[in-house]
């Protein structure tokens, strides 16, 4: 395994799918300023498998937010797929959330009173997607989740990792251009973890699928293909991982 | 809609939240209901108590009569008349009267007096005068006999078979005087009635005063007293200006005016309850914020449109408060109808004072459907008014903060 500096002159612009502009994000701007994110550039290109990683408090979790939409810099911007979401306002940005960008949280937070299928298929009834076309996204996706059989499981009655499972599909049901998951294994064993791990590297290296997560896991960085270490706000290191073991 | 089935399916994710909304919801409507019906029918029964010592529902007489009740304005009473009242649904009974003053005498004392000329039977129906008899016999219609209010019969020391002497004036200015046998004693609750009316059948009061085919009242009987300024209006209609029409309202404005006022400390005492209610739903919209703060907050991350939230709250909201609503009325129709058959008896002291003035102790619940679709109603708009909160709630969500991640 060898490393490598990320070199972002090579790649197309349009390969862009997230780009930072020197930006910050401070609380408590008025009693004791804490610089949860102090002038991060970032450019994460189509088809990346990014690990965010740093200790807890570091920014990891501002961070995403704020490429996620959830939250705004208060210096800087932020371009998505070339849309400056800095620019837009609250009610523009759930609309841009709901097509471009998919999330995956901690503690999966599925709706507990829908089946795993309806907790997929939520999302596109909210983008007003036709009962055809949903039905079959689902088949599609539940398949590569390889839970095929439990579409009819209320979260409940799935185990962490499953739920977790489910979470990237209604992550991906949307078919957004990446998927956002903070800390995705930190409430599950290391054998789910790791399973999750292998549909998530699957997807992307088979629908090059942009992945970014966050983690302090050591095995969970290890699959990795960039690993962008935050401290105290700041991009510590930024490192391309050769995986020699795929089949590129 | 997708919205409203999952409002429906979130009902049964918190079943004892749900339940506690839901009991809440009912138990307003149930008791605001009871307490309504209880509340119209103790006033409904009060008024008709009161209706019946004297004025009835509604009284008809010439125009000016009610400010000078004089025998010379009497009005033309025949049966035609009567027969086109009839016509209007809501009236089920007329009885003419012909009232004036004069003296009456036994040998002992003369003192001034109401003089009724009354038709037995119709009278009867509007003012249970037969009920009030306590000696001697009731009137008939040919009649040439009189019958006295307890007060009077005392403070003139005649008793039933003895004979009276009337003096007074009749129509026209003519003079009247008669004499009578005391065919029996009526008792009134009222003092004032009781102490002053003597009651002769209707042509033999014709005779006295000279005054063939007048009466100066005709009083209306009602299928639905609630109807009662429709039936004003109805009258008004038919007869024209040359008559006035006056409901018990325009007849005894303080007796009114005195249920207004109860009716008033009633609504605190309902005002009270929708309070209790709307802290018990709060409550639960409360606890309800708290525990799916997150889900909310995930919702709106990725990407449902924060007015979606809100109409799903709402949505929730309306189910939970009309199923308690329509529970609520629907076990209230029974209980409002057992009470209604079965009324509530007051004992002891309160039942002795309502004896005394003539009626039971006794508060039959209404059925007036009115009251149902308004308690129902109003807890229902508390209920929407209160699922405002949930609303926002949703709108002052801010996902980067709320989400636990
Ligand atoms: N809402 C907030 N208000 C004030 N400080 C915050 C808030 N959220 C995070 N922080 C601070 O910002 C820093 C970065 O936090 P966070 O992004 O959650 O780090 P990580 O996810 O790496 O643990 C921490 O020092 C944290 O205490
Ligand atoms: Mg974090």
């Amino acid at each position: 395994m060898k490393t490598s500096k990320p070199d972002s002159a090579t790649a197309a612009k349009s390969d862009v799918v997230i780009d930072t502009h020197n930006i910050s994000r401070v609380y408590n701007p008025d009693t004791i300023p804490v610089y949860a994110i102090r002038n991060v550039h970032l450019h994460i290109k189509r088809g990346e498998f990014t690990a965010l990683v740093g200790p807890s408090g570091s920014g990891k979790t501002t961070l995403l937010n704020l490429i996620g939409g959830l939250d705004k810099p208060d210096q800087g911007r932020i371009l998505i797929n070339g849309t400056e979401i800095t620019a837009l306002s609250a009610g523009e940005l759930i609309e841009f959330r709901l097509y471009n960008i998919g999330f995956v949280f901690q503690s999966f937070n599925l709706i507990p009173v829908l089946t795993a299928g309806e907790n997929a298929e939520f999302i596109m009834l909210l983008q007003g997607k036709s009962k055809k076309e949903r039905d079959a996204r689902m088949k599609q996706l539940f398949r590569e989740i390889d839970m095929e059989d439990k579409m009819d499981r209320r979260p409940g009655e799935l185990s962490g990792g499953q739920q977790q499972r489910v979470a990237v599909a209604r992550a991906l049901a949307s078919k957004p251009q990446f998927i956002l998951a903070d800390e995705p294994t930190a409430n599950l064993d290391s054998k789910s973890a790791s399973n999750l791990l292998d549909i998530m590297d699957k997807m992307n290296r088979e629908e090059n699928i942009t992945f970014i997560f966050s983690t302090h896991d050591q095995r969970v960085i290890e699959r990795a293909r960039r690993v962008i270490t935050l401290v105290d706000g700041e991009v510590a290191s930024d490192t391309n991982v050769i995986d020699t073991s795929a089949p590129h | 809609m997708w919205l409203i089935g999952l409002a429906w399916k979130n009902l049964w994710r918190n079943k004892t939240r749900t339940a506690i909304t839901m009991s809440a919801v009912f138990f307003a409507v149930l008791l605001s209901v009871f307490a309504g019906s209880l509340k119209s029918g103790i006033f409904g029964n009060m008024i008709k108590n009161v209706v019946s010592f004297y004025t009835g529902y509604i009284q008809i007489h010439k125009k000016g009569y009610w400010n000078e009740q004089v025998l010379d304005n009497g009005m033309i009473c025949d049966s035609a008349l009567e027969h086109r009242l009839l016509q209007i649904p809501n009236v089920t009974g007329l009885a003419p009267r012909l009232e004036t003053f004069g003296l009456i005498a036994t040998n002992k004392s003369t003192k001034g007096c109401l003089v009724a000329g009354v038709d037995p039977e119709k009278e009867n129906e509007v003012t249970s005068l037969k009920k009030k008899l306590i000696r001697g016999q009731y009137l008939n219609f040919n009649d040439t006999e009189a019958l006295l209010s307890e007060g009077l019969a005392e403070r003139i020391k005649a008793r039933t078979g003895d004979t009276i002497y009337i003096i007074g004036q009749g129509y026209h200015g003519a003079t009247a005087a008669g004499r009578y046998r005391v065919k029996g004693i009526v008792k009134f609750g009222s003092p004032e009635l009781n102490n002053q009316t003597m009651f002769l059948s209707l042509p033999a009061a014709s005779e006295l005063f000279s005054a063939e085919g007048i009466a100066t009242s005709l009083v209306v009987s009602l299928r639905n007293p609630d109807l009662l300024d429709e039936t004003v209006r109805a009258l008004e209609q038919k007869l024209g200006s040359e008559t006035e029409v006056m409901s018990w309202e325009a007849i005894m404005p303080d007796v009114k005016q005195h249920i207004e006022t109860d009716s008033n400390n009633m609504k605190y005492v309902q005002g009270i309850l929708y309070m209790l209610v709307s802290f018990g739903i709060f409550g639960t919209f409360l606890m309800m914020m708290v525990e799916r703060k997150n889900e909310l907050a995930m919702l709106i991350a990725i990407g449902m449109k924060k007015s979606k939230l809100c109409l799903l709250m709402v949505i929730e909201s309306v189910f939970t408060v009309l199923g308690g609503c329509i529970m609520g009325i629907l076990v209230s129709i029974p209980l409002v109808w057992y009470f209604n058959q079965k009324p509530l008896r007051l004992g002891g002291e309160i039942a002795k004072v309502y004896e005394k003035f003539g009626f039971e102790a006794i508060f039959p619940t209404s059925l007036s459907p009115d009251n149902f679709v308004f308690q129902g109603i109003t807890v229902l708009a508390i209920g929407l008014l209160l699922s405002l909160y949930p609303v926002y709630k949703v709108i002052n969500t801010d996902p980067a903060t709320s989400l636990k991640r």
